[in-house]
């Protein structure tokens, strides 16, 4: 059963349009990757999936994106539940200039839940970014001094309270080095058991290695779609593979 | 021919950097020179009463004989029309800038900008000549008074002038916020006014309090308006209502009468060091707000 459906999605800057006929299926608890050249509608894509796109004026959709069997673009769809719903990680780390602890109690406080089991809850996140260890005296130290790759954690690690079911990465390793790239690589393996994650990458060697499922994106089109494998072993589409060989892009 | 060439390009930079250094060298030592001037004009009123009794005596009487030298009434004048105009200005002023900042867009927004601004360049006397032509009888006629030139004319009349600086800049501050904490809170499912509150608000504080505190150092220093409005009476004030007399009229309404070189002369001279060192105190700790938000 898919996570989210798009079905012959079209969307528009203005005149411009940067994605056509866009028709995917994200299954849950994978890891899928978006893959393609600068441009080509990744970041464009992912925004679709938590309506960050609204944002932006002269922005027009046509068709269907269906998350949890919920039609995202309905006139009802209550925005706030949809993104608590589906996470975002950015490319550039973006803590709030507060305390580590207040980053993470954000969601809770926002969405007015039970604030006794603050400092549990809070715990638990870092936890699970495994930046507990690293951060547990460090509770009250501004966010913005610590490493990137911690920042980096730290917001993935605001998400958890708001208990959300997919995350969304836009190129969430650009602004790291290699080995915190593993790193969070190594991270990103370990949430798929509890989260759906859809990553956009422009490190094709990154896709190979976390995701179960990839999409290879030019022009505003999904070329292919299918196993990560299969993408990048014996793609059925040309352009696919003159990309993956690196005869473009 | 190049290297000529680059040569005169060196000594054009060396020429624009010496005269800026210049500029701001002058500057400094100029206003070194004001506060030495100020300090030893002022301090020779100190041979006459000592400097706790100067700041806390109670009588401002200068030319009775023998005279009174004491500046509490004065001091509390001031604080008294501070206070009141920072209690009016601070949460309009602030509320404004976020208005302005997150509400309005476009032609409102420029057309709100413009009117702040405007609002700066009216002349002093000219708010004053307001105060007492249209406020003061408001006053008067509201709170059944003997006169309409108070503390509280003062303080509207000095909000109204402390306004443009707090608006503009935490209009600043609140416009420098980056897009990408705006972006995050919004992502995590956090409403317009949630993310305002929780994020703009608290990323811009150190811009806003420097933003207040300009305000308020623009309001102490402030003198035509507030010695038109306030009625000039060297009492200590014991409520809005009455009239009283800031440090910064005192000297502007007895200088023109003093015999340079006289006790009063000097005592004037020591308001203006206690003016002064209250400014620069309220100014350098603006700053130390306005630097911390650069870091
Ligand atoms: N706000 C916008 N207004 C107009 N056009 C936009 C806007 N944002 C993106 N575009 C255009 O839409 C297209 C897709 O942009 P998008 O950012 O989704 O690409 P991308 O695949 O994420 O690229 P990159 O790898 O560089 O991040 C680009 O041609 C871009 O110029
Ligand atoms: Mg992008």
């Amino acid at each position: 059963m898919s996570i989210i459906i798009t079905k012959d999605l079209n969307l528009y800057y203005g005149n411009f349009q940067a994605l056509r006929e866009i028709n995917l299926e994200v299954q849950p608890n994978k890891i899928t990757a978006l893959i393609g050249p600068s441009g080509c509608g990744k970041s464009t894509l992912l925004r679709v999936f938590n309506r960050m796109n609204d944002l932006i004026e002269g922005v027009r959709i046509e068709g269907k994106v269906i998350i949890e069997d919920e039609d995202v673009y309905h006139p009802k769809t209550d925005l706030i539940k949809l993104r608590k719903k589906v996470g975002m990680v950015f490319q550039r780390p973006n803590p709030f200039p507060l305390s580590v602890f207040e980053n993470v109690a954000f969601g809770l406080k926002i969405h007015g839940l039970s604030r006794e089991r603050i400092n549990e809850v809070v715990e638990e996140s870092l936890k699970r970014v495994m930046l507990w260890d690293d951060l547990k005296d460090k509770l009250h130290t501004p966010a913005l001094k610590l490493s990137l790759e911690q920042q980096q954690r730290l917001c993935i690690a605001r998400l958890m309270p708001v208990k959300p079911d997919i995350l969304l990465m836009d190129e969430p390793c650009s602004a790291l080095d290699p080995i915190a790239t593993q790193r969070i690589e190594e991270l990103m393996h370990w949430l798929k058991q509890n989260y759906t994650i859809v990553i956009v990458t422009h490190n094709m060697q990154q896709a190979a290695r976390v995701s179960d499922e990839t999409g290879f994106m030019l022009l505003g089109e999904l070329v292919e779609f299918g196993m990560t494998e299969q993408i990048f072993t014996t793609p059925a589409k040309r352009r696919t593979e003159e990309y993956i060989t690196g005869r473009f892009g | 021919m190049l290297k000529k060439r680059w040569n005169h390009k060196k000594i054009f930079e060396w020429g624009i950097e010496g005269l800026i250094k210049l500029s701001g060298i002058v500057s400094i030592i100029l206003v070194g020179l004001i506060f030495i001037f100020l300090l030893k004009e002022g301090i020779s009123v100190f041979k006459i009463v000592n400097p706790i009794n100067f700041i806390l005596g109670k009588e401002w009487h200068p030319v009775s004989k023998p005279p009174d030298f004491g500046i509490l009434s004065l001091i509390l004048g001031s604080f008294a029309v501070t206070l009141g105009a920072a209690i009016i200005a601070l949460p309009l002023g602030v509320t404004s800038a976020i208005f302005i900042a997150e509400v309005t867009t476009g032609k409102t927004k420029e057309m709100l900008k413009i009117g702040i601004e405007f609002l700066a360049a009216i002349p002093s006397v000219v708010i004053g000549f307001v105060g007492i032509v249209v406020l003061a009888p408001v006053i008067q006629k509201v709170f059944d008074l003997p006169t309409g030139l108070t503390v509280l004319t003062g303080s509207i009349m000095l909000s109204i002038m402390a306004m443009p600086t707090i608006v503009s800049i935490s209009e600043d501050a609140i416009t420098a916020v980056p897009k990408r904490y705006r972006e995050a809170a919004l992502a995590l499912g956090a409403t317009r006014w949630q993310t305002i509150w929780r994020v703009v608000l608290p990323s811009a504080s150190g811009g806003i309090v420097a933003a207040c505190m300009l305000g308020i150092g623009r309001v102490i220093g402030e003198t035509m308006a507030v010695m038109m409005v306030t009625g000039n009476a060297p009492r200590i004030p014991h409520s809005l209502l009455e009239p009283a007399r800031t440090l910064t009229s005192t000297i502007a309404a007895e200088m023109g009468e003093t015999v340079q070189g006289s006790e009063h002369y000097f005592a004037l001279f020591a308001i203006g060091i206690v003016l002064f060192i209250i400014t620069f105190v309220i100014n350098f700790t603006a700053d130390l707000f306005l630097h911390k938000e650069k870091v």
